[in-house]
């Protein structure tokens, strides 16, 4: 006592003020076997513990609990969102490629087509083109044949007349057709 | 100057609140910290908000809210999570005051045997009558491990018997004596420095550091402590209510 209230006498005091006290009440013994303050404790104890029992189990972990779950579905929300939006643009993609092939195909058969009704045109127009070519040859082939035969014919006239034309002008007399025309013919033959 | 390490325990009575019998009631300095433990946890897990990315508080909230939840899934199974409240209430509210009893000039309810006792035999009374009343008289096979030869069954049973109702002693006793030798461990090494100071001067000053860095030391492991003693005394709870919940070994 007396070192304490030397060392913080104000504090000192009060400390040992209450040790005796205590002593004085209990006995001095160990605090927490004093039987005397168990039942203040219970008391404090059971309405802090049914208090906070209260407050947690009607409040507390209710709302965090709401929180969590609120947030787990988000969460879950938005992940089977997005498989969904993954799905669909995958399909899309499907889809699209689908397209894609199949007017390849579908171009690849026109072009085909087209080439060979094109093919087959072209095919026409130059075999009626050489008929006609030939048509003309042959056409053309007669009527050299023709010609040549009228200007054949016309040599032997011509030839007449001039032998007729060159004996008068040697002889002064006009000579006999007949006997011209199968002149010229033998000339002609000889 | 005096170490007194038993000092920090004693219960002082602030106000009378009524008589029961011939015993007082008190308002005590360890009721005043078991309120207190009460308004911080209320504090804590209701004053966080309710946003779907959390913040730093509301987080501390959900921690704690899923920490308790997966110990009870692990030992209990998901029958367990119809105590929830109690085991979270006993968690939070030991984890709580054990952590407001290391600041200095604090009161820390349960280096109180009367206060771990007095939740001790709340589990003890809730898996005797939780496990009766779900299971009726299969109850008592948790006394009859399977397996075991018939010939030692009975001194089986017998040591099973005594265990169970040693539990509420065990696990007060071990919450109760970590506390109290913790305090007074960190008291008398503080007392050391302080003692060391006075007594010795100069020469005593630099004495005092092994000392202040011990306390230093102890205070950490003690905050491990607090919460690991919380955690300890909620689990065992959990394993003591799954033999309420599943009897059968």
């Amino acid at each position: 006592m007396a070192e304490k209230s030397q060392g913080a006498p104000a504090k000192g005091q009060k400390t040992g003020a209450h040790t005796e006290a205590d002593g004085g009440h209990h006995g001095g013994g160990f605090p927490p076997f004093e039987s005397s303050t168990f039942a203040s404790q219970l008391v404090s104890l059971a309405i802090a513990f049914v208090a906070l029992y209260l407050i947690v189990s009607r409040i507390a972990l209710p709302r965090v609990g709401g929180v969590i779950d609120a947030r787990q579905n988000a969460i879950e929300g938005d992940l089977a969102a997005a498989q969904k939006l993954k799905d669909e643009s995958a399909a899309a993609l499907k889809a699209y490629e689908a397209d894609l092939a199949s007017a390849r195909s579908r171009a690849q058969a026109i072009g085909a087509e087209t080439r060979e009704k094109l093919n087959a045109a072209s095919e026409a127009e130059r075999k009626t083109l050489e008929d006609q070519l030939s048509a003309k040859l042959a056409q053309a082939e007669k009527t050299i044949a023709a010609t040549r035969e009228t200007a054949m014919s016309n040599v032997r006239g011509i030839a007449a007349d001039a032998a007729g034309a060159i004996v008068q002008r040697l002889t002064g007399v006009l000579p006999d057709g007949g006997a011209l025309n199968s002149a010229v013919d033998a000339s002609l033959k000889g | 100057m005096k170490i007194d390490p038993i000092h920090q325990f004693n219960i002082e009575p602030l106000f009378t609140i009524g008589h029961i019998g011939n015993q007082t009631i008190a308002f005590t300095n360890s009721s005043l910290y078991m309120f207190i433990a009460v308004a911080l946890t209320a504090v804590l897990m209701l004053g966080g908000g309710r946003q779907l990315v959390p913040g730093r508080f509301q987080s501390v909230a959900e921690i704690s809210y899923e920490f308790v939840a997966s110990t009870i899934r692990s030992t209990a199974g998901s029958e367990g999570m119809k105590f929830f409240p109690l085991i979270f209430t006993l968690f939070m509210f030991i984890c709580v005051s054990n952590l407001v009893g290391i600041i200095p000039y604090t009161f820390t309810i349960s280096s109180h045997i009367i206060v771990t006792a007095a939740l001790a035999f709340l589990v003890f009374f809730t898996v005797l009558f939780y496990g009766l009343y779900k299971n009726g008289l299969k109850f008592f096979k948790i006394f009859v491990p399977s397996g075991v030869p018939i010939y030692i069954l009975p001194l089986v049973m017998f040591i099973e018997i005594l265990s169970f109702f040693l539990r509420p002693v065990s696990h007060s006793v071990r919450l109760f004596a970590n506390m109290l030798a913790g305090h007074i461990a960190l008291k008398v090494f503080a007392g050391f420095v302080a003692m060391l100071g006075v007594s010795l001067g100069a020469v005593g000053w630099i004495g005092g550091i092994l000392p202040l860095a011990l306390t230093v030391a102890l205070t950490a492991l003690e905050l491990l402590v607090a919460f690991l003693q919380a955690y300890v005394f909620a689990i065992l709870t959990c394993i003591y209510l799954n033999d309420a919940i599943h009897p059968g070994h």
